[in-house]
Order: structure tokens, then C-alpha cells, then sequence
């Protein structure tokens, strides 16, 4: 079967939007009716965290959801057979987000695998580096059709850009500022950045994150790239509320 | 230090790596940070500038070379002939000023404008508050809420010192989670400031550029030792390990040497066996914490545990990528002490010697009780720190003795 993803950049270049919410957030089995929310309000694709005790790249909307849902009882393990259940429902490429070592404990042969038999069309995965990518991961991960997205962030320089261009295989995460998720309000003093990005037409279609927060900062960001993915705004959106569906598609309904 | 050249088997390789441990686990926004650092810090720590102001600094403002003492009373009760290695009577404390020294000068000549740093104990932060007021170089320090509590005298000393000290408010808000937030900090100030890592821990090249820093102390050992012993080893070496800095400058000379036996004291906790543990060889399995790939304390879904120990210094649930590497070859000697074990050795080194040493070094003195000494063995322990920082928790325990 071909990977979600590729069908989604196949038949749209502009204007996608991604959500990101963390796995067993607010409750433990809320991760599939706020997934199948999210496709029926619209989204293009979904990120699913997984969530992590020490979230280094995280600020403190995703950082808390991940304590929650790890006091939930919500596991790597859990999330992948929850997936099972997803798949029978939801048909937009899914990419799970997370870190490192809770895909170690898994084991990364059973992790590509799993991936595989359950529908996950790609991973994030912050702080695994291209280095180690290449040397210990990329062949296993290609042998279960899994795409492993970089992170592109302004101060990557040109030449790196371009090595991370010819090694992705899904699309390019432009992260928005140099900073931790959700820390900012907003892409203000990005645009040089992402216009930078957009000028050398890179083999990848990319996709910003880190910010957006909004209507008007996905169309910004959108002006420069193919899509923007929504983290912290979306995970605040749904904390604290009754009714997560009404809330994850009233939070779509603003942005478009 | 002068040895830029050698290579141990048990040094870093190219890739970053101590056999299987290491590496850098950074996200891409951490990545020019960290290439610059590897990219220049060989470079400029042999430099022979970087050299002269490093040496000086150590000897006229840390007081360097810290004296090796021969514990005679602490000799005669444990049947060996004991060294301690008086890291304590440096400037601000501990060892840590070795590296925060080596440090401050490295980000200088990187032309960084701010420094921050993570701190457990305290002792690091008061370290790196320290170098920073002497360089006058801005310093925020993460410290967990836990710990501003239960050290409280160290951050009076940083903020006197003109620090900035920022509560870890997430997780166990301990050493780890001031780890993180500093990290994070990192991640939102890219360009100007450097991190000050206080152990032998975090993605390469710290592990390497942090052991270099403390290998005075064993560069020492080997000179005191042949002038008092008229050969430049000794039998053992003890030390206490959390991120295991000060074991890594007093094995490091040595971790060549086979006839050195490199005994590494973690912080037991409760014991082994509880849930109030620190003890990462004995608890722990092999993952990534704060970018390296090391032995952690962790769940079986890959959730970092939550650590305890009395000492703040050694209640970190991994340890540097260099001990695991020790530990799973078997070059070193991995044993633990519990609180009370540690508490004890330290009201008997203020009976027998006069010396009040820090919580985190009383573990390694813990175990001259736990070993078996030849008559004539020569055995250093690396005294660390001294127990100023801890005398609340000193006296709570000994008011409770003499109930």
C-alpha cells in the first residue's frame, strides 16, 4: 500500500493542515474520537504524541499534557494498539511524535514494525540525529515504509539543508524559531526566514511548526510552505473541556 | 592535561562514543550549538593561552593543587594506608570550579555573552555563578524547586554572587529537571550563550570536554602519590558517582592503568532494592537521558524514574556515558551506599579527621567500611566537597542520634 503521506502531497501542495495532540490526553481513551474529530473537521493530517517524562524540546502546554497522559496510564505500547482501533475509523496519514527512548525501550525493530501493521505512515522523533538516523535506523525504517521527518530550524545552514533534503523522504518540519514548543505567540520575524527556505526549492515538501497558534499564523506560514502543524494551541484547546469532540472541532473551525 | 594526544581505550571515539554509550541525542535546534562546541573545543582547550590563563586561574584563584592528606586515624581504623584527595578545600567548595574555570574560558573564546548552567547540589551553580562573576558574563541557573529547599544556603551564595536562579517547577524538580530546563533554555537562546554542564553527562561533546577539565585531579594524584609513595599510582581510587564528574577527573589518568582499581560509589538511597534508590547501575537499563546514550533508571515503557537520595549532587537517575562504559566493561568497580551508611561515614570522618565532608562524598567514604584492604594498600578517596551546604541535614540527623 502506498503511505498516506505521499498520496496527501500527490494531490495537495498548499495550504495543509497538520494537528498535533498528545496520545491519552485528557483522558486515556480520548486519543481516538479527538483523532476521528480532527479528520471530520477537516484536518489533512495528524501528529500523535507520544508522550515522554523529560520532553526537552517541549514547552510547558505539551510538557504538562505528556505528565497527564503518562499519570493516565498511557504507554507506547497502549498508543499502538489504540492505533488499531484508529485505523478502523480514521483514514488521514498519521505520524507519531515523541521521543527517543521510549521507542528504545519498545525496540526499534518491533517499533518500525508495529508502525507498519497499524497504519502510522511516519515518525518525529526530535532528538534521534541524522548522524545516528543514518548510521542505525534508516534501513529499518525504510524496510517497514516508515518516514522519518527532520526538523529545519533557522539557524540550519544552507549545506545541511540541502544534505537533510536528499535524506528526507516525507517532508521537511521548518521549525518556526529557535525555541522550545509553544513558546512564542505567533511567527512574527520568521517570514525572512521561511522565504529563505521557500527560495531554494528543496526536492521535500515542507511543513511549519512551532508556533502557530492561529488562523492568521497558519496563513503566514502557509504563504512560504506547503503547510503548517498546530502543537500547543490545539493541546490547550481540548484541556479542561467537557466535550473534547465539540472542542478539537470548534478549534478547526477557526483556522478554516 | 598536557596530553592532548593519548587515547585511552576508554576514551571517546570519533563518533562520540564510549563503547556503547554517548553520542549526541539533540534536537536540530541544539545541533550548530553543539558542532561548534566539537568542532573547537580540543582546539582551544590545548591552546596555549587557553593553557596559561586555565592553570593560572587554577592555582591562584581555586588554590590549586589540592592537597593529598594521609588520613592516619581513618588509615589505622580500615587496615590500608588512605589518601584523601582534598578537592574540598578549593574556592567554592568542591571540584566543580575546575570545570566551570575551564568552561568559562572555553565560551570566552567562543565569544558567548551568557551562561547558564543546571545545578543539583548547588555546588555547580555556585561554581559556575562564580567564574561568571569573575569574567563578568551574565548567569541564570536551573535549580529544582526541591533542591532550592533543601540547599537553600547555595542559593543565597549564587544570587550574592549575581546570579539569576530559576526554579524547576516540572517532574521530580530535582538535578534532572533543572537538566531539562537548562537544555531548554538552550534550545530559546541559540546564539550567545553557552552551557555550562556540570558533569560528565549531556550529548558529546561534554562527557569528554567535562573529564578532561577534572583530569587535574588525577594529573595531581599521580605527582603527590610519587613524591609520597615513591610510585604514581595507588592501589584504589574511590569516588562517588551521579554524573559522576569528580570519579572521572580522579580515574582519569588511571583508566589505563590496570593495576589502578577504580571504585565508583553511587548513591543507594533507602537501599538497592526500594523505590528510593539512585543507584543507576544497579536500577538501571540502557537508553538516552539529556542526549547521551547511557544506563538510566527508567520504566519498561522508557519513562525516566524519578531518583532519591540525600545527597542533591547524587540524585540524578543516570550517569555519564564514561561510567556506564566502566561499569559494563568491567574496568570499574560499581558499588553503593545508602543514606544512612553515607551520613555515618560522615560523622566518622569529622571524629577521626576533623574534616566535615560533603553528603555526596560520604558515600565514597561509605565504603571503607564495605571493603576488604590489604595492610599496605595505598587507596585514595576523593574527598569532593566539604559539608558546609549540608550541615541542616547533618544536624537533623545528628540531633536525632542523641534522642
Amino acid at each position: 500500500m502506498m503511505n498516506r503521506l505521499d498520496l496527501l502531497f500527490q494531490k495537495k501542495e498548499s495550504n495543509i493542515l497538520s494537528i498535533f495532540t498528545t496520545a491519552g490526553y485528557p483522558k486515556l481513551n480520548d486519543t481516538l474520537p479527538v483523532v476521528k474529530a480532527l479528520q471530520e473537521a477537516g484536518v489533512d493530517f495528524i501528529e500523535i504524541g507520544i508522550p515522554f517524562s523529560d520532553p526537552l524540546a517541549d514547552g510547558p502546554v505539551i510538557q504538562d499534557s505528556s505528565t497527564v497522559a503518562i499519570e493516565n496510564g498511557m504507554t507506547l505500547k497502549l498508543l499502538l494498539s489504540q492505533m488499531e482501533d484508529i485505523r478502523k475509523e480514521v483514514s488521514l496519514p498519521i505520524l507519531l511524535m515523541g521521543y527517543i527512548n521510549p521507542v528504545l525501550q519498545y525496540g526499534i525493530e518491533n517499533f518500525a514494525k508495529k508502525c507498519s501493521e497499524t497504519g502510522v505512515d511516519g515518525i518525529i522523533i526530535p532528538d534521534l540525529p541524522m548522524r545516528e538516523y543514518l548510521e542505525d535506523y534508516k534501513q529499518i525504517f525504510d524496510q517497514y515504509n516508515l518516514k522519518n521527518i527532520f526538523l529545519v530550524t533557522p539557524q540550519t545552514s544552507e549545506e545541511r539543508i540541502r544534505f537533510i533534503d536528499e535524506h528526507s523522504n516525507g517532508f521537511i518540519y521548518l521549525v518556526s524559531s529557535s525555541s522550545t514548543t509553544g513558546k512564542k505567540a505567533g511567527i512574527d520575524g520568521a517570514e525572512e526566514y521561511l522565504s529563505r527556505i521557500q527560495k531554494m526549492n528543496l526536492k521535500s515538501p515542507t511543513i511549519v511548526g512551532f508556533n502557530i497558534s492561529n488562523k492568521e499564523s497558519f496563513l503566514k506560514a502557509t504563504k512560504y510552505a506547503s503547510g503548517a502543524i498546530i502543537g500547543s494551541a490545539f493541546v490547550r484547546a481540548i484541556t479542561n473541556q467537557a466535550d473534547v469532540v465539540s472542542a478539537a472541532k470548534n478549534f478547526v473551525h477557526t483556522i478554516r | 592535561m598536557s596530553d592532548s594526544g593519548t587515547q585511552s581505550k576508554y576514551s571517546v571515539n570519533k563518533r562520540g562514543f564510549y563503547g556503547d554509550f554517548g553520542g549526541a541525542y539533540i534536537p536540530e535546534m541544539l545541533y550548530p550549538n553543539v558542532k561548534e562546541l566539537e568542532d573547537n573545543y580540543l582546539r582551544i582547550i590545548y591552546s596555549e593561552s587557553f593553557q596559561k590563563e586555565f592553570r593560572g586561574l587554577l592555582k591562584d584563584y581555586v588554590g590549586r593543587p589540592s592537597p593529598l592528606y594521609h588520613a592516619k586515624r581513618l588509615s589505622e581504623k580500615y587496615g590500608a594506608k588512605i589518601y584523601l584527595k582534598r578537592e574540598d578545600l578549593n574556592h567554592t567548595g568542591a571540584h566543580k570550579i575546575n570545570n566551570t574555570i575551564g568552561q568559562i574560558l572555553l565560551a570566552k573564546e567562543l565569544g558567548k555573552k551568557r551562561i547558564i548552567a543546571e545545578t543539583g547540589a548547588g555546588q555547580h551553580g555556585v561554581a559556575t555563578a562564580t567564574v561568571c562573576a569573575l569574567m563578568n558574563l551574565e548567569c541564570v541557573v536551573y535549580m529544582g524547586a526541591v533542591d532550592i529547599l533543601r540547599q537553600e544556603p547555595n542559593v543565597k551564595r549564587m544570587l550574592m554572587l549575581g546570579a539569576k536562579v530559576v526554579s524547576a517547577e516540572s517532574g521530580s524538580k530535582t538535578l534532572k529537571d533543572a537538566t531539562n530546563e537548562a537544555i531548554r533554555d538552550w534550545i530559546n537562546n541559540p546564539v550567545d550563550t553557552h552551557y555550562i554542564i556540570g558533569s560528565v553527562v549531556g550529548p558529546h561533546p561534554y562527557p569528554d570536554l567535562v573529564a578532561r577539565l577534572q583530569s587535574v585531579i588525577s594529573e595531581e594524584m599521580m605527582e603527590q602519590l610519587q613524591e609520597k609513595e615513591g610510585r604514581n599510582y595507588p592501589d584504589v581510587v574511590v569516588a562517588c558517582v551521579g554524573g559522576g564528574s569528580n570519579a572521572a577527573g580522579a580515574f582519569y589518568h588511571y583508566l589505563d592503568n590496570e593495576k589502578v582499581q577504580l571504585v565508583a560509589v553511587e548513591a543507594a538511597g533507602h537501599g538497592v532494592d526500594t523505590d528510593k534508590t539512585a543507584a543507576t547501575t544497579a536500577r538501571g537499563s540502557e537508553g538516552v537521558i539529556h542526549a547521551s546514550k547511557t544506563l538510566l533508571m527508567q520504566t519498561e515503557d522508557g519513562q525516566i524514574v524519578e531518583p532519591h537520595s540525600i545527597s542533591a549532587g547524587l540524585d540524578y537517575p543516570g550517569i555519564g556515558p564514561i561510567h556506564a562504559h566502566l561499569f559494563k566493561s568491567g574496568r570499574g568497580t560499581f558499588v553503593s551506599a545508602t543514606d544512612e551508611e553515607s551520613v555515618a561515614a560522615g560523622f566518622e570522618l569529622c571524629r577521626l579527621e576533623g574534616i566535615i565532608p560533603a553528603l555526596e562524598s560520604a558515600h565514597a567514604l561509605a565504603y571503607l567500611k564495605k571493603a576488604k584492604f590489604k595492610k599496605d594498600q595505598v587507596v585514595v578517596v576523593n574527598l569532593s566537597g566539604r559539608g558546609d551546604k549540608d550541615l541542616a541535614t547533618y544536624i537533623k540527623w545528628f540531633d536525632e542520634m542523641r534522642k
